[in-house]
Order: structure tokens, then C-alpha cells, then sequence
């Protein structure tokens, strides 16, 4: 291996300095700051040591500017990027566009079988997969054990929301700054729309009906946020209507928060004893439910897409498969360690007994990815997939401005009933500018 | 003294700047008119066909236009005012003998130097955030309960942001002016009895009220056009969704281009609403 | 008796003056004291001001995650271009307007600062597919471009104020002595103009560095300056604020430096004709 590597880089060598002969393609890649992302980029010698005719040019961007620019790009056919980080919101709907290269023929030792079903089904369009994943998540409780065991209570793998109400009570104590719940209250559709249309399912609630009209000021939904004020309002955190994910994270991690209900990947930052204080006093459980057959958790998985229009496909083919492999996971697990390895995707992983002693939360993990069904999100009949968004064009800016709405009420600036109208007209209006 | 061939020779001149900002001005405008009247969705296959008034009518017609007209007003207005009055008081303070005028000078200048995104970023969070920022700790030590400046003084916190941007500018302008106060004048005036306020009022503040149109009308440009101070910080969430903002969410986060388009000319329309307003009230002021 | 007022006066003006200039550069001060503490002394309770363990690591990381002097080149690149293009087509404009004025100059001037008006979200999609019909996208060429035209109203403006303060007799002379044309803003008018056009210049490479819109849509991995730097640092999964201020710090300090060691011209150039 290491003598082919070697040759490989002398030919390399060979063929640049002897005029160019040798052409180079660039791939760029589009991504996200996300801890996993920056690690991958970090690794990026490993990959154009082994392919010394790929270089790589990294655009990695805040998530709400990558966002908006992959999707400029792509609608505009303007081929700036040979990958692109996108979600699973984001796939479905360029991918029956047309506007994604298909990976159905990936080589095949990259093993598209190990993929979670989940995962997989989230990314594939009509038989054909558009998009790789590198991580995956869904939504879980993660709680402190320590002050579950000082309220007397003891939290179940599958917990109702009424529990959660109860052990929030039970756990909040304002004078020392021990909050019973942290939530997302921070607006945006990926912020605090995810967490509720999450959360809605659980309660009954969707977001269109068969005929595509919008359900937001219906009694499931108007119970849902309700349901969320409550737990907020009473138990939650100060200034929650500005607390995204991060904001949380650092209020968990300093032992403000007796509950945090939030994405799985969280449960690495939480319990490393080198960011937590609370790294071994953190428990994990199922998303709740309110007892009609669907759960407040979500599936999300940031994925390495290839756009149509790329003039290197097959090299970003290569650089795609590389970066979703075992091998790759392998790679970061000698690097950085098991527990910190890019979770949520293949099926081998959660098999890997070393992973499964690395990472106490692999189980829960597993198990709430699973327990997520994209193509049936909620009790009633819905016309759309996804489970915490609506994989329609529109959702993004419509749920967007529901968040605001939503958040809005939290900071006390109007009423729930309120907001739930406001957040009616709106849907209805742009569902009615987009054609349905 | 202008000859017929040096008017010809002056035209000339002026040619490529015009042409260049005609082009840069009518390119634009016609594809977003264009647009304007199209239903344009490049997220469900682009162009969908012409649909009159349509997106006109949805834009003004939504909930959200006229809370964005006033949030930009406001926005406008609350800035303008802070940077003017701060930036007289400023620039009077600076004219004053003192030790290390130079340096105290460039302190005051500095802000303006600074990226809007990253003041925004500062500010949000190492100075706004309701638990790990400065002014949460200094409310804290002081026994108060820490404001949430982004949800509850939302509007607040963002004309405080951008007036930290720019009253370095405004001050910079009415310095200047100010050096050019013939001070006997004022001596004079200090002679005669008229006390300290007096003399700002009559004397004083005629002088700098072409420097407070240059300020005024300039500004106004910029912060109309303001964007990655609301980007960063709220989102447009908690009234803070300027027309500008308001547009940016059509176009780029609905994907709805005809729709922004249309919401583009409002903003053009308004824009120039301010500016002919300006020009009634100050334009006198500026012999351009 | 007198003397002593003043000097009384002296101390005051100098406290006052101090205590405001700090107040207001504090929060570049913090950040940038931010930027050699640690992660977790960047958001201890309380604060810690000064006495903290100074480190460099906050830039270590940010250099080997991204490759600064490439975003700091195309800053520099992008910034003076537009600058100097903008100068270049401005300063025939500005001259024949101070110099052979008409009834519309007026007109003229304030429609071109009128253009400055067109909210730039609402043309990025025609402007986008401009760029791609051109092949500009994620190229200095086409940043300089839009850039230039973005400051051009600035820039004939303010050369038009100082050109307005050179006296007529000198051109006239000049002319008598069978100076041409291009002669004449070569050699007379240009060396009058230089604290203006120096002002101008150093303006117009602030407002060009500052831009975040169009530096940020129209770029990838090539032609990204410094806003996209910066734009890869915010808000992360975790709090990282001095990461965050050592990435800011990198962004702002050339130019921070550069405005306080030419103050001295951008201040007596800055002027836009408000005095007389």
C-alpha cells in the first residue's frame, strides 16, 4: 500500500515537472463549519496523497451563507462547486430537479448497503441516490442523571411529554441557575422549526393537509406551541427566544439545564470531559411522545452532493466516496478517536464494538435515527416528506418566518393564538404564490 | 469662459462615467422589472410566465411590507439622529486643546474601519449575549437582571450597532467643518456676553449645517442598503425585517425571484421617496 | 488667573476626551484581547480583563484552517483594483463638471448618487446570471468591476468637491501657456488634487474592503477575500469566541492599520465640499 502510494506520488512528481503533462483537476468543495466538516478538511492531505492528480479547494461557510449560495449556484446554474454539502431537506428536492449527479454507481467496496435505511431512503429519489452522507442524527432527551435522582424521579428510555413537564418542574431550581428544560427557541427553519415541527408530529399535528393547505392555527398545532410556551415560559433558560442550537450547548455543557431535547450528535460535545462539566453525569432517552404512535424526533444528515453541471465529476466521485467510507471512519477513529468519529450513517458503525464502548450514547443514537420515518411523519396523512421540514422549495422561507412569529411569542411580544394566525396567512399566502 | 470646444471636450469626459453607471444603473433595473412581472420560481423551473401586477400586488399586500417600511424608517431615522447629535457633541469635544488629540482621534475614527460582519459578531455575541456577554456580567455585578438585547430591545440594539459604525464618520465631517470656524468669531461672540450656548446655536451650528447634510445624505445611502448587521445578529426576527431584509427572504431564502423583483422596485420607489425628501429639506444646504 | 482656567479646562477636555475615545474602540480592544485567551477564559465569570495566559493558539488554529494571506491577497487585489479603476474613470468626470459646469451638473451628480440606491439583494439573480453569461463568477476581475461601479458615485463626488476649491486662473494660465487638455490634468490639476484623490482613494479601499454582500455571492474558493474568511468562523457548532475574535482581528487588522497611519490625509480630504 505504502509502495503504491509512494510510486503514485513519484509519478506524480514525474509528470508535473515534466511540463504538466499530467493534468491536475480541481474539485471545490462547498461546506459547512461544523466541527466534523473542519476535521474532514483537516484531513485533506491524507486524500491528495493517495490521488496526487485532485486538488481540492475548500469553501467552508457559516451554515445560513453556504445555504444561500449552493442554493443560488445550483438555481442559477452557475457550476461554482464540484460538492456540496446539503441536507436531506435540500436533496429530495434537487434531486427529482435533475440537478444532482446520481451515486447509484459508486464503487463497489464504498458498500451503499451499509447505509442506515433511514439514511439512505431520506437521500434516494426515484431508485436513485443523490447525495453521500457523512453525518446523521436525529433528536434525543439528553439529561443529567444527578439531578433526576435529587427530584426522585427516574427517566424512562421512552419517555410521554407529560413526564418531561414533570421532571422539568421538578428540576428547575432559578436560584442556582439550574433550568428543568432548554429547548431551541432561536428563529429559523432549521432552528426552532425543527425542533417544533418535530415536536408536532408527536402531538398530531402537520403542516399542509391532503390538498395542501396549511394547518398552523388547527387545534393540533395551536396545542403543540401551547405545550412548548409552558415548558418555556416556566422552566426554560432567560432569553430562549435567541438560543439555537450552540447557545444550548454551552448552557448544558456549563450545568444550566436539567433536559435538553436536540440533535444526537450533541451527545459527543456533551459528555467530552474537556468542554462538559457534566461529562459523566449525562443520560440519554428516546424523543417523547404524547401517545398517538409518532415521536418528537427528527432525521437530518448533512450529505456530499454533486451537482449536474460539474466539469469534474469523476474526480469529485472519488473525493465523495472517500470521505463517506469506512475507511475514512477508520482514518479519524485512529486520529482522533472512536468517540469522535462522524456519526449516524452506516450500519457497520453502531456493529463496531469499539465505537459501541467509545460511545455510551450509540444505542439511543441508533435507535432514535430509526425510529424516524420520513415518508410518514405524522398520525394523519400528510402529502409530503420529511419529518422535521416539508421537502417543498418554499418550506425554508415559510417555516423561516413561522419561527419568527413563534419566537416572537416567546420573547413575550405577542400571543401564541397570535402568532399561529399570523403564521396561517403567511404559509397560506406564499403556498397560494407558489401555485398550490 | 468655457469655449464651445471645451464643453464638447468636458461631455466627453463625463462619457465614461455616465455610460458606466447608466449601464450599471438600466441592466439591473430592466432584468428586475423584467423579472418583476414574471412568476419566476428557479427552485420549480425557473420561468413560469408573465403574471402582470401580480407579484406587485402580493408583495404590498403581505403582512409583513409596512412593518418593514417602518423598520427601515426607524432604523434609518434612530441612526441618523444618534450619529448627528453625537457626532456635533463629538466633534466640538475634539476641537478642544488637549493632550494626545491625535490619538484620542484615532480611537474615536476606528470603528469605522471595522467589517460590518464582524461588528456585527462582536457585538451579538461577545457584548448582547444574555449569559456569556459583557454586558450581561456588568448587569449582573450591578444586581440587575441581564437584558436580552437581540429579542427584547431588538430594534434598539441594532441602531446601536450600526451608529457604532457610523458616528466615526459623521464626527470625522463635522470635525473638519468645525477646524474651519473662524474662532475669532466666536471670541468675539465670548466678548460680547453670549454664553456658551448662545454661541453654539447662532454660530456654531449654521456653520456646520452643510457638514450635517453631507452626513445626513451620505449615510442615508448606506443605511438603507444595511444588511449584514441584521443577518448576523437577529435575522430579521422580533420587527427587525427591514425592506431590504424583507427582499433578501423572498428572493433568496422563498426563492421566489419575481416576487423579491418586485419587492426591488418598491425599495427603489421608497429610496427615492427619502431621497427627494432629503433634498427638499437639505438639499439648499449643498451647492453640488 | 486666565492661564490657569485654560489649563483647568485642558484637563477636563483631556479626561472627557480619553474616557469617550476608549469607550468607543473598546469593543475592537476586547476582541482583540479576546484573541489570545483561551476558549474558556474567553467566556469566565467574571471577565477577565488583562491577566490572563496570553496564547497565540487561537491564531494557530485559525491559520491552518484556512489559508489567510490568499484571502488577504484577493482583499488587497479587489479592494485597490476597484479603487483605483474607480479613480481612473472619475477624475475626467469630476473635472469637467468643476471646471465646465452646466445647468445639470447638479442633476447629473445626484442622479449618479441615486443609483447608489438599488438594493443590492434585489439584483443579485440578474446579476448573477450576468456573471455566468460573462464567465466572472469567482473571479478579482469581475469583483473589481462591480466594486468600482458600486463606489463610482462616491468617488466623482468627492474629486468633484476638491477639484471645485482649485481656482480657474491656474487652469487659465496654464492654457494661456498652450497647455492641452491632458496636459493640464496631468501636470496642473492632479498635483493640486493629491490630499484629495489621496482621501478618495483611501475611502473608497475602506468601503471596497468592507463589502460583505457581492465579495460574499459572487465568490468560491479563487476570488474569496476576507469576508468570506470571516463568514467561515461565525457561529459554529459550540461557542468559540476566540477563534472568533482571532479570525476578526485578522480581518480588520490591515485595514485597522493602514486607516490610523494615513488618518492624517483620509481626515483633510473628508470633506464631501462641507466646507467653505
Amino acid at each position: 500500500m505504502s509502495l503504491k502510494n509512494s510510486l503514485l506520488t513519484a509519478t506524480a512528481l514525474a509528470a508535473v515537472t515534466a511540463g504538466g503533462a499530467f493534468a491536475e483537476t480541481t474539485v471545490t468543495i462547498a461546506t459547512v463549519n461544523n466541527g466534523d466538516m473542519i476535521r474532514m478538511q483537516g484531513l485533506t492531505d491524507e486524500f491528495t496523497a493517495a490521488n496526487p492528480d485532485i486538488k481540492l479547494e475548500w469553501v467552508t461557510l457559516e451554515e445560513n451563507v453556504l445555504r444561500q449560495r449552493v442554493t443560488q449556484d445550483i438555481a442559477a446554474k452557475g457550476g461554482q462547486f464540484d460538492v456540496m454539502t446539503i441536507g436531506t431537506y435540500e436533496v429530495p428536492i434537487w434531486g427529482s430537479q435533475g440537478w444532482l449527479v446520481s451515486l447509484n454507481d459508486m464503487p463497489e467496496e464504498w458498500d451503499a448497503d451499509d447505509l442506515l435505511p433511514a439514511i439512505r431512503g431520506g437521500l434516494t429519489v426515484d431508485g436513485e441516490l443523490y447525495a453521500a452522507p457523512f453525518y446523521g442524527e436525529s433528536s434525543m432527551v439528553m439529561y443529567r442523571t444527578d439531578l433526576m435522582e435529587k427530584a426522585g424521579l427516574e427517566m424512562p428510555a421512552a419517555p410521554t411529554w407529560d413526564f418531561i413537564k414533570q421532571a422539568a418542574a421538578a428540576m428547575t431550581d432559578k436560584d442556582n441557575e439550574i433550568y428543568g428544560i432548554c429547548l431551541r427557541g432561536k428563529a429559523g427553519w432549521g432552528e426552532n422549526m425543527a425542533f417544533l415541527t418535530a415536536m408536532s408530529n408527536s402531538f398530531g399535528a402537520r403542516w399542509f393537509d391532503e390538498n395542501w393547505q396549511p394547518e398552523l392555527n388547527g387545534e393540533e398545532w395551536t396545542a403543540t406551541v401551547n405545550y412548548y410556551m409552558d415548558l418555556m415560559n416556566n422552566y426554560g433558560p432567560p432569553g430562549a427566544s435567541t438560543n439555537g442550537f450552540n447557545e444550548n450547548l454551552s448552557l448544558f455543557q456549563q450545568g444550566k439545564c436539567g433536559m435538553w431535547i436536540d440533535a444526537t450528535v450533541a451527545a459527543s460535545f456533551v459528555t467530552n470531559p474537556n468542554d462538559s462539566t457534566v461529562a459523566d453525569k449525562v443520560g440519554f432517552a428516546l424523543a417523547p411522545d404524547n401517545g398517538l404512535g409518532k415521536r418528537g424526533n427528527w432525521l437530518w444528515a448533512w450529505s456530499l452532493a454533486i451537482p449536474a453541471g460539474s466539469d469534474a465529476t469523476d474526480a469529485a466521485k472519488k473525493f465523495v466516496a472517500w470521505a463517506t467510507s469506512k475507511d475514512y471512519t477508520a482514518l479519524v477513529a485512529s486520529k482522533e478517536g472512536w468517540a469522535n468519529v462522524p456519526p449516524g450513517t452506516r450500519t457497520s458503525l453502531y456493529e463496531n464494538p469499539e465505537y459501541q464502548s467509545a460511545a455510551p450514547f450509540a444505542e439511543m443514537t441508533l435507535g432514535s435515527i430509526n425510529a424516524a420515518d420520513p415518508t410518514n411523519p405524522s398520525v394523519k396523512p400528510v402529502p409530503y416528506t420529511g419529518v422535521q421540514f416539508v421537502a417543498i422549495p418554499e418550506f425554508a422561507g415559510i417555516a423561516t418566518q413561522v419561527g419568527q412569529e413563534i419566537s416572537a411569542a416567546l420573547a413575550g411580544q405577542q400571543s401564541v393564538a397570535e402568532a399561529l394566525e399570523k403564521a396561517q396567512a403567511l404559509a397560506a399566502d406564499e403556498m397560494e404564490a407558489a401555485g398550490y | 469662459m468655457a469655449t464651445q470646444h471645451s464643453r464638447s471636450a468636458a461631455r466627453l469626459m463625463m462619457a465614461p462615467a455616465v455610460v458606466l453607471l447608466l449601464g450599471w444603473m438600466l441592466v439591473p433595473l430592466i432584468m428586475t422589472l423584467y423579472f418583476s412581472f414574471k412568476k419566476y420560481l428557479p427552485l420549480r423551473g425557473g420561468d413560469l410566465g408573465w403574471v402582470g401586477f401580480d407579484n406587485y400586488v402580493r408583495f404590498v399586500t403581505s403582512s409583513a411590507f409596512w412593518p418593514s417600511v417602518l423598520a427601515t424608517l426607524a432604523i434609518v431615522g434612530g441612526v441618523l439622529v444618534i450619529t448627528v447629535v453625537f457626532g456635533v457633541l463629538l466633534a466640538i469635544l475634539l476641537n478642544q486643546p488637549m493632550w494626545g488629540q491625535g490619538i484620542v482621534r484615532i480611537l474615536v475614527i476606528a470603528p469605522f474601519f471595522v467589517m460590518p460582519t464582524v461588528s456585527a459578531l462582536v457585538w451579538k455575541n461577545m457584548f448582547m449575549d444574555p449569559v456569556n456577554g459583557l454586558f450581561a456580567h456588568l448587569w449582573k455585578f450591578f444586581g440587575a437582571q441581564p437584558v436580552e438585547w437581540l429579542s427584547q430591545a431588538s430594534l434598539q440594539s441594532i441602531v446601536m450597532i450600526v451608529s457604532w459604525q457610523w458616528l466615526p464618520f459623521a464626527t470625522l465631517i463635522l470635525l473638519t467643518a468645525i477646524q474651519s470656524l473662524d474662532s475669532e468669531q466666536l471670541e468675539a461672540a465670548e466678548m460680547d456676553g453670549a454664553s456658551p450656548l448662545k454661541r453654539f446655536a447662532y454660530i456654531t451650528l449654521p456653520h456646520l449645517s452643510r457638514a450635517i447634510t453631507v452626513v445626513v445624505l451620505i449615510q442615508t445611502i448606506f443605511l438603507l442598503a444595511i444588511f449584514a448587521e441584521i443577518f448576523v445578529t437577529t435575522q430579521g426576527s422580533f420587527g427587525t425585517r427591514t425592506l431590504t431584509y424583507l427582499i433578501y427572504q423572498r428572493v433568496l431564502e422563498s426563492q421566489n425571484v419575481g416576487l423579491g423583483s418586485a419587492g426591488g422596485v418598491y425599495a427603489i420607489i421608497l429610496a427615492n421617496i427619502v431621497a427627494i425628501f432629503l433634498m427638499r429639506i437639505v438639499g439648499k444646504n449643498l451647492d453640488a | 488667573m486666565a492661564r490657569a482656567v485654560t489649563q483647568q479646562r485642558k484637563i477636563i477636555n483631556t479626561v472627557l476626551a480619553w474616557g469617550v475615545g476608549l469607550l468607543i474602540f473598546f469593543p475592537i480592544l476586547w476582541t482583540i484581547l479576546t484573541s489570545f485567551k483561551t476558549e474558556a477564559q474567553a467566556i469566565s465569570d467574571p471577565p477577565v480583563f488583562l491577566f490572563f495566559d496570553w496564547t497565540l493558539e487561537n491564531y494557530a488554529v485559525v491559520q491552518e484552517r484556512s489559508d489567510y494571506m490568499r484571502y488577504l491577497w484577493n482583499s488587497v487585489i479587489i479592494a485597490g483594483g476597484s479603487t483605483v479603476l474607480g479613480i481612473i474613470v472619475a477624475v475626467p468626470a469630476a473635472w469637467s463638471m468643476a471646471f465646465v459646469p452646466s445647468t445639470r451638473t447638479k442633476d447629473i451628480l445626484l442622479w449618479m448618487l441615486s443609483t447608489k440606491m438599488l438594493p443590492a439583494v434585489g439584483v443579485l439573480y440578474p446579476i448573477y446570471l450576468i456573471f455566468i453569461k460573462l464567465g466572472l463568477l469567482d473571479s478579482r476581475t469581475g469583483l473589481v468591476i462591480v466594486l468600482m461601479l458600486m463606489n463610482l458615485p462616491i468617488i466623482v463626488w468627492m474629486l468633484y468637491t476638491y477639484f471645485r476649491e482649485i481656482p480657474g486662473e491656474i487652469l487659465e494660465a496654464a492654457r494661456m501657456d498652450g497647455a492641452t487638455l491632458k496636459e493640464e490634468i496631468l501636470y496642473v490639476l492632479t498635483p493640486m488634487a493629491v490630499p484629495g484623490i489621496a482621501s478618495t482613494l483611501l475611502l473608497n479601499f475602506i468601503l471596497a474592503w468592507n463589502e460583505a454582500f457581492w465579495t460574499l455571492n459572487l465568490t468560491a474558493a479563487k476570488a474569496a477575500p476576507l469576508t468570506a474568511f470571516i463568514a467561515s468562523y461565525s457561529s459554529p457548532e459550540g461557542l468559540f469566541y476566540a477563534k472568533l475574535s482571532a479570525a476578526s482581528t485578522m480581518a480588520i487588522a490591515p485595514i485597522l492599520i493602514l486607516g490610523w497611519f494615513s488618518q492624517k490625509q483620509l481626515v483633510s480630504g473628508l470633506t464631501f465640499g462641507a466646507v467653505k
